[in-house]
This record gives C-alpha cells, sequence and structure tokens, in this order.
C-alpha cells in the first residue's frame, strides 16, 4: 500500500478507470440487449393496433395475429392524401418531435394508416402522438369504415404521473371512446372532447377526462384533435366509396350488434 | 492488508446481535423515511397504488443491495475527494443495468419500473447508506445493513400505498374491495364515495406524518430533547 489513494495522480487514475469500466461494461449491455428489446417494442406495438381494433391478444402471439387481420397499411401525407412509404416503420414519434423542433415543416409530416379487418369489416386504426404532462403520450385509434365511428383505442405514455394521469393507458378510460363519433351528423368533422368534470359522457363526442390528469387528458384532446383532422377526409371518403350499394348500414350494424353482445356478459 | 485484520480477530457470525441490529434498527428506531425523514420524494410520488409501492421497493431493495456490495468492496481505493460521484455512477450504472435486462427480458415488469428509474438514481437513501455505511463497513454487513434500509423503506411505502389506494380509489393491487363506483354498486349504493383527496402527493405526506406520531408515541426515546 505504498500508494497514496488521496493523491492528485490516484485520484485521476481512478476516475479514468471507473469512467473506462463502466462505459464498456453499459456500452456492451446495451448492445447486446438491444436487440431483444428491439422485438419487444415492435410486438408491442403489433399489440396495441390489435388493441385498438378490440382484438386482445398476449404479446408473443401479436405478430401472427396482425399478419392475419391488418390487410394493408397506407402512408398519407399533410392534406390527407395517399402517398409513397413504409407505414409500419414509419417513426411518428421522432416525426412529431421533429416538427415541434422545426427540423421538418408540418407539411412534410406523413401519416401512416393501418387497414384491419373484423369481421368482414374494414376497419381504420390510426396512430397519434401527443404532449402529456411529463412527456410524449400516444394512441391507437380504429375507426369504422363509415369514416366516424370509433370502434376501439388504446393509449400509453412515457412518464405522466401514476395514478393520475397515467391512468389513460387503463381500460377504463380507453373504453370511453367506443362508439363515439368523430363528426357530427352532417359529416363536419369535430373529433372527441376529454371533458373535465365527467358530466359528458353520455354525449355521443365526449368522453370523461380523468381526475387529478388534466393536462394530461387535455393532451389526448389536442392529440386527437389534430391527428383525426388530417385523416378524417380520406376516412370519410374511402370508408363510403370502398362499401357502396347499400353494404356500408348492413356491415356497420352487424358490427355494433357484435359489439353489443360482446359488452353483455 | 485488511484479510490479515479478518483473520487476527475473531470471526463474527452473519447473525451475531450487532448484525441483527442492522436490519431490525432501520424498520423502526432508525427507519430511513420516519426517522430520518430520507426518501420522502418517491414516497409521496409513486404511493397511490399498491402495486407501484411494491415495484418501487423491490427496485430499491436491488440497486441498495448491489450497491452497498460493491462500494463496501471498493472502499479503500476510493479517492476521497470524489467519493460522492463514484457513489452516483455506481447508481447510476446499477440503475440503467437493471432497466435494460428488465425491457430485454420482462417487458411488462419494465414498463410498471420505467417511470421510477430516475426516482430511484435520486433516492437520498441509497446515497445515504454508501456514504453512511458501505463506505467504512465490510461486504456482508453492507449487504444486511442495505436489506435493513430498503425494508424499513418499503413497509412505510406500502402502508401508505395501502391506505391511499383502499380509500383513494376503494381497490387493493388493483381489485376493487367495496363495489364499482362508477356502476354504484356495493357499498358505493350507499352512498359512499372514494376520498379523491387520497390519490393526490400531500395526502402521502399527512400518511407520513400520522405514522411517525405513531412511532413516536410508542418509542418515547426518539423524542427530542426541547
Amino acid at each position: 500500500m505504498a500508494i497514496d489513494k488521496n493523491s492528485n495522480g490516484a485520484t485521476f487514475t481512478f476516475a479514468i478507470v471507473m469512467v473506462v469500466v463502466v462505459g464498456t461494461i453499459l456500452a456492451l449491455l446495451y448492445s447486446s440487449l438491444k436487440p431483444y428489446q428491439d422485438v419487444n417494442v415492435e410486438r408491442e406495438k403489433k399489440q396495441n393496433i390489435l388493441a385498438a381494433m378490440n382484438v386482445k391478444v398476449k404479446r408473443d402471439e401479436a405478430p401472427a395475429l396482425y399478419d392475419e387481420l391488418v390487410k394493408d397499411t397506407k402512408v398519407l401525407d399533410a392534406n390527407g392524401r395517399p402517398t409513397e412509404g413504409d407505414a409500419f416503420t414509419l417513426d411518428v414519434m421522432k416525426q412529431y418531435r421533429d416538427e415541434k423542433a422545426r427540423v421538418i415543416s408540418a407539411e412534410e409530416m406523413k401519416y401512416p394508416l393501418y387497414i384491419g379487418e373484423k369481421d368482414g369489416s374494414p376497419l381504420y386504426i390510426v396512430p397519434m402522438v401527443g404532449t402529456g404532462l411529463w412527456g410524449p403520450i400516444w394512441g391507437y385509434v380504429a375507426v369504422a369504415s363509415d369514416g366516424r365511428t370509433v370502434v376501439g383505442s388504446t393509449f400509453d405514455h412515457k412518464g405522466e404521473t401514476p395514478g393520475l394521469g397515467a391512468e389513460i393507458n387503463t381500460k377504463f378510460f380507453s373504453d370511453q371512446f367506443e362508439g363515439k363519433q368523430i363528426a357530427d351528423e352532417q359529416g363536419k368533422f369535430t373529433s372527441i372532447k376529454v371533458y373535465k368534470g365527467g358530466t359528458q359522457t353520455t354525449s355521443p363526442r365526449g368522453v370523461d377526462g380523468i381526475s387529478g390528469g388534466t393536462i394530461t387528458s387535455d393532451g389526448v384532446d389536442e392529440m386527437m384533435r389534430r391527428t383525426l383532422a388530417i385523416y378524417y377526409p380520406y376516412l370519410s371518403n374511402d370508408g363510403g366509396q370502398s362499401s357502396n350499394s347499400g353494404g356500408t348500414t348492413d356491415r356497420s350494424t352487424a358490427f355494433h350488434n357484435h359489439n353489443a353482445t360482446e359488452e353483455q356478459p | 492488508m485488511s484479510s490479515t485484520i479478518a483473520s487476527a480477530t475473531p470471526r463474527e457470525s452473519l447473525f451475531s446481535k450487532k448484525n441483527r441490529k442492522l436490519i431490525t434498527d432501520p424498520l423502526d428506531d432508525n427507519n430511513p423515511i420516519t426517522v430520518q425523514v430520507l426518501g420522502i420524494c418517491s414516497a409521496l410520488a409513486i404511493t397511490v397504488k399498491l402495486e407501484n409501492a411494491l415495484v418501487m421497493s423491490a427496485s430499491v431493495l436491488f440497486v441498495m443491495l448491489a450497491g452497498n456490495v460493491v462500494i463496501s468492496l471498493l472502499r479503500n481505493m476510493i479517492p476521497s475527494r470524489i467519493r460522492i460521484i463514484v457513489q452516483l455512477v455506481v447508481v447510476a450504472s446499477l440503475v440503467i443495468i437493471v432497466d435494460n435486462v428488465l425491457k430485454a427480458f420482462v417487458y411488462d415488469v419494465a414498463k410498471q419500473v420505467g417511470v421510477y428509474v430516475g426516482l430511484i438514481i435520486t433516492n437520498c437513501i441509497i446515497m445515504g447508506r454508501f456514504e453512511a455505511f458501505a463506505m467504512g463497513n465490510k461486504p456482508a454487513p453492507s449487504a444486511l445493513d442495505a436489506f435493513g434500509n430498503a425494508m424499513g423503506y418499503a413497509w412505510i411505502l406500502v402502508a401508505v400505498g395501502v391506505f391511499r389506494e383502499f380509500f383513494g380509489s376503494g381497490s387493493l393491487m388493483g381489485f376493487p374491495l367495496l363495489g364499482d363506483a362508477t356502476e354504484k354498486t356495493g357499498l358505493f349504493a350507499l352512498g359512499y364515495m372514494n376520498n379523491n383527496m387520497m390519490i393526490l402527493p400531500p395526502m402521502a405526506l399527512i400518511i407520513v406524518g400520522i405514522i411517525i406520531w405513531i412511532q413516536r408515541a410508542r418509542n418515547t426515546k426518539l423524542i427530542e430533547e426541547g
């Protein structure tokens, strides 16, 4: 023990060795675990898309069922017109951040759309991102072929307050959106309002926000309004065209009946 | 050098009276939350639900146990001028390791813990134990000390969590015990209401205050003289 551990030399040596050792360990760990983490993230995304379609599935089984139920994907431009691109790998979160930081303009943003099929009816699943109180929030909303009836939704967040804003990822919150309308009877886009105070739950275009999670609830409200406004022209037109000859009403009533039976037990 | 000292003194049993005290002391007489009043921020933030309190307690237990042992092993090498930085690096690395391993293999748990990772790094109890105990003691007692303190932290968190979830949401671990508040079934049909104050952070402070009150009424040696 000839070396004085408090000498300048020992202090510097210790600091340097520590940084190199810790840095190496963490870098090795990160790069060796990254593939496993990516698989989880991809599966979760597929699970979320299915959850918006009201298909409950374990994460391990999500990829297989996703391939079966999601028939097509599209990428829309900022005006809601189809454009080139791969929907699944499009990082809407990064794009949202870039737009906020003015790296890209709002006109350059692209909007992925997943087209699934459940019980013979097409479903349009819209991914969305927004801002809560502490960080990003995101979600998927499935719209029926009439272009305005919400069939299901799922939301999640990065770091909202547990027990308050974090409750947006519970079924209790997302179930409220089922059957709500994003447009009025004249077909004018209205989005779904997230109300504070919980008196508007019977409204066809409103849901109850979370007590104590007002800013997160407002974030969900803003996110839906902004995102669905882009998709609405495409959803309302395509939904009408793809199922003309009176099939629309048949299908949507069949669909609603099915939902009702699901809710019964 | 340290090995010669160890062999010269009679080997102390792992469960000697002194070592047992390392575990029992933090549970009551020297509780990190109610007596030392450390780690209050996390106790306020995450006790809305019992499940969150349990996940946080388990994470703190692991980080504190591993960190105390690592610091204790390095204690004769750590230069005293940068010891706080070294302790911080150890806590931060452990938390990153835990977070990454969880994300890769138990993704659901990782999503639960994700929010609290930052809170673990800033938890004063962990840094406090590194500085006050692990820097001056061998690895085995350090591990016991970490275990005792993590348990002292955990039982307060769980107690506050049970109280807040039961009275604030009428459930425990997410299972409704009193009926459905929105459907008005069970107790809610009789006009019972959840106490919304319970889900707000200040209520945690009040509950911790009540625990401190009860503890001092029972254990008079904790009361400071005038």
